[in-house]
């Protein structure tokens, strides 16, 4: 009788604390609740980025190769930094992809800005004909790349039959792709081909962010359409324009499948941007040690140049 | 009112200056879009068309590239062809025409289904892990919060090549290596940030009052998080799973470095596809333009949301 009321009321008990527990798990307070949202996402992110990262710097002062995981490791301390920093031919890499950086930016900014110009005066379909233009950018570098390869080929692609057709040179007179010259020049264009819409988007959003009593004003007060374009258009759009070339600039730094596609960093070394020669030393030539040291040195140069850039982006925004 | 209205018209541009700027805008476009259109053109061009000089813009339309694509062939003499029945399908038909007969499914089928199911699971993944991280950046007082957020943004910094190396090494060591799982938990982890930064934007917007008048009502927190958020930030939820879809189905770096055979995607496929004497042209641009026509609607859908995605949220329209 006894034994039966104490496990009854254990029972009684149990019953009554369930449904406790479950509503203290529900109403979880705000702070727990805002771990358990915010832990997975942080947690994946060390798992897959950052333990990643110090991985690759560990293994920069080794001698590691992932294609001999048995030999002994040795530790290099910082020797593969200095060969990298003293090699020439890292240096050229890092030239080459300074300049396609550079031209690549400079052509997406202004033909980009022009675009952004010229849609922003509404005229009829602009919307349609917007989203045409905004295409190219969504689109996988691979299936770029493949079609660009296409249309380069010397014998039988467009392009060259286009630019032989309207210079009168014959066709295979020139490869884009094969030329020492040319080949540079040929990924820029598709760079710029698949990558000024996105810049046109971001200094549309800039044009379309200036407040039009800013105009009216300036009209009343007879400025010219020149005056206004210089003194009201572009520093009021520069924040934005400032953006796009942070983004781009960040992207093609890291420019990779692009190059990787059309020449491959060929002909000789004309094209070979820093991810190739990377690539080359990573999963070509396994020195795994001496390409973690190169990744590290371009991380810390993307992140530098950055924080770098972020700050100026931000003394304009604040003008 | 008046004087307001008049100024405002000064601004407006005039019906020339539109006219203009939109016939320039129109060129550009077309121009862009002449790629394209070839080839679209040339996947439903015979191999001889393809390469044919000047180029065809008429010629006549063939399946050939898109049978070429998701078969393989084998060659066989007119009198064994004779000796069979008739052509089991249309690509048979087509290859009996070149003295083959199609000998079974090309390896673009399993690539495909790779880039379907890589694309997808990463994309699920990422948005459930960012819509909870958004909400919790959004709503609650976080510790560091900016510093979690800069930091989340910062891992996108790194080149793909550079992470490659210790991914590469740490799959290899826990046996993730060229496995459709591994590919997936890489995809997401490269799309949550944009996730995140994205539905952070998308949630901000949503009152808060909402939920606490939920929550007035008697909900707990997480109840009005599920009822009362998440359908306020259905259409935000809905953009971001299309960027994250877009990156994953058209990632390039990381699939041709990370993956061989088993778990590749097929953007590294699609530039291998060699036909006899050299590459299949009419097969490569088949592959292309099956890729391209989820990006065409999905870009299509996307108008609205495009700078957003595009910017992290960073900039809005």
């Amino acid at each position: 009788m006894n034994d039966l009321s104490v496990s009854s009321q254990i029972a009684y008990q149990a019953a009554r604390m369930q449904p406790r527990v479950v509503r203290r798990i529900r109403g979880l307070s705000d702070k727990a609740l805002a771990w358990l949202f915010i832990t997975p996402t942080i947690v994946l992110l060390l798992a897959i980025n950052i333990f990643p990262l110090i991985w690759t710097i560990y293994l920069s002062f080794t001698n590691y190769r992932a294609n001999r995981p048995n030999v002994p490791m040795r530790w290099m301390g910082i020797d593969w930094y200095q060969s990298i920093l003293t090699d020439p031919d890292i240096w050229s890499a890092m030239q080459v992809t300074a300049h396609f950086v550079l031209w690549t930016v400079v052509i997406e900014t202004v033909l980009g800005f022009g675009l952004a110009f010229l849609i922003d005066k509404k005229f009829r379909g602009h919307g349609a004909w917007t989203t045409i233009i905004l295409l190219p950018m969504m689109l996988s570098p691979a299936v770029v790349g493949n079609f660009w390869t296409f249309l380069y080929q010397p014998q039988i692609g467009l392009f060259n039959y286009v630019v032989a057709f309207c210079t009168g040179s014959a066709a295979s007179s020139f490869q884009m792709l094969g030329d020492v010259r040319l080949s540079p020049w040929a990924i820029v264009i598709v760079d710029a081909w698949m990558w000024t819409p996105y810049v046109m988007l971001i200094c549309l959003a800039g044009l379309r962010s200036i407040p039009d009593y800013i105009y009216e004003a300036a009209e009343v007060d007879r400025a010219s359409k020149w005056r206004q374009f210089w003194s009201i258009t572009l520093p009021m759009a520069l924040p934005f324009i400032m953006l796009a070339v942070l983004f781009r600039g960040i992207e093609n730094f890291k420019m990779f499948d692009m190059v990787n596609l059309l020449t491959g960093g060929g002909p000789g070394s004309t094209t070979e941007v820093a991810s190739i020669t990377l690539k080359r030393a990573a999963f070509e030539s396994w020195r795994t040690g001496y390409s973690s040291a190169f990744a590290i040195i371009l991380f810390v140069t993307v992140f530098g140049l950055a924080n770098i850039y972020v700050k100026a982006l931000n003394r304009v925004k604040s003008r | 009112m008046s004087i307001a209205n008049a100024a405002h018209s000064v601004v407006e541009p005039t019906a020339g200056t539109r006219r203009f700027a939109g016939s320039l805008v129109i060129l550009y476009a077309v121009v862009t879009m002449i790629p394209l259109v070839w080839i679209v053109l040339t996947s439903f061009k015979s191999p001889d068309d393809a390469i044919s000089y000047p180029p065809k813009v008429i010629f006549q339309p063939s399946l050939e590239g898109y049978c070429n694509l998701v078969t393989t062939r084998s060659r066989q003499t007119p009198e064994f062809i004779q000796t069979l029945g008739p052509a089991q399908g249309l690509c048979d038909g087509i290859a009996r025409d070149r003295n083959m007969v199609v000998a079974g499914p090309s390896n673009y089928v399993p690539r495909f289904v790779n880039s379907l199911i890589v694309a997808f699971g990463s994309t699920v993944l990422a948005v459930a892990l960012g819509t909870l991280s958004a909400y919790g950046f959004s709503r609650f007082r976080v510790p560091l919060k900016d510093d979690l957020l800069f930091f989340i943004l910062s891992t996108r910094m790194m080149p793909p090549i550079a992470v490659a190396i210790p991914i590469y090494l740490m799959y290899r060591t826990i046996g993730l290596s060229d496995t459709r799982l591994g590919m997936i938990l890489l995809y997401t982890s490269v799309n949550v940030s944009l996730a995140v930064w994205l539905l952070k934007g998308f949630i901000d917007e949503i009152p808060r009052e909402y939920e606490e008048a939920a929550m007035i009502d008697g909900y707990t927190r997480f109840q009005a998080f599920v009822k009362v958020v998440l359908p306020q930030a259905t259409t935000g939820i809905a953009a971001t799973a299309i960027f994250c879809l877009i990156f994953a189905w058209n990632e390039y770096a990381f699939a041709v470095l990370l993956t061989s055979g088993n778990a590749q995607t097929a953007p590294p496929f699609i530039p291998i596809i060699i036909g006899e004497g050299g590459q299949d042209w009419p097969a490569v641009a088949a592959g292309t333009t099956l890729f391209l026509v989820p990006i065409v609607v999905f870009t299509v859908l996307l108008r609205k949301h495009l700078l957003r995605g595009i910017t992290f949220g960073a900039v809005r329209k």
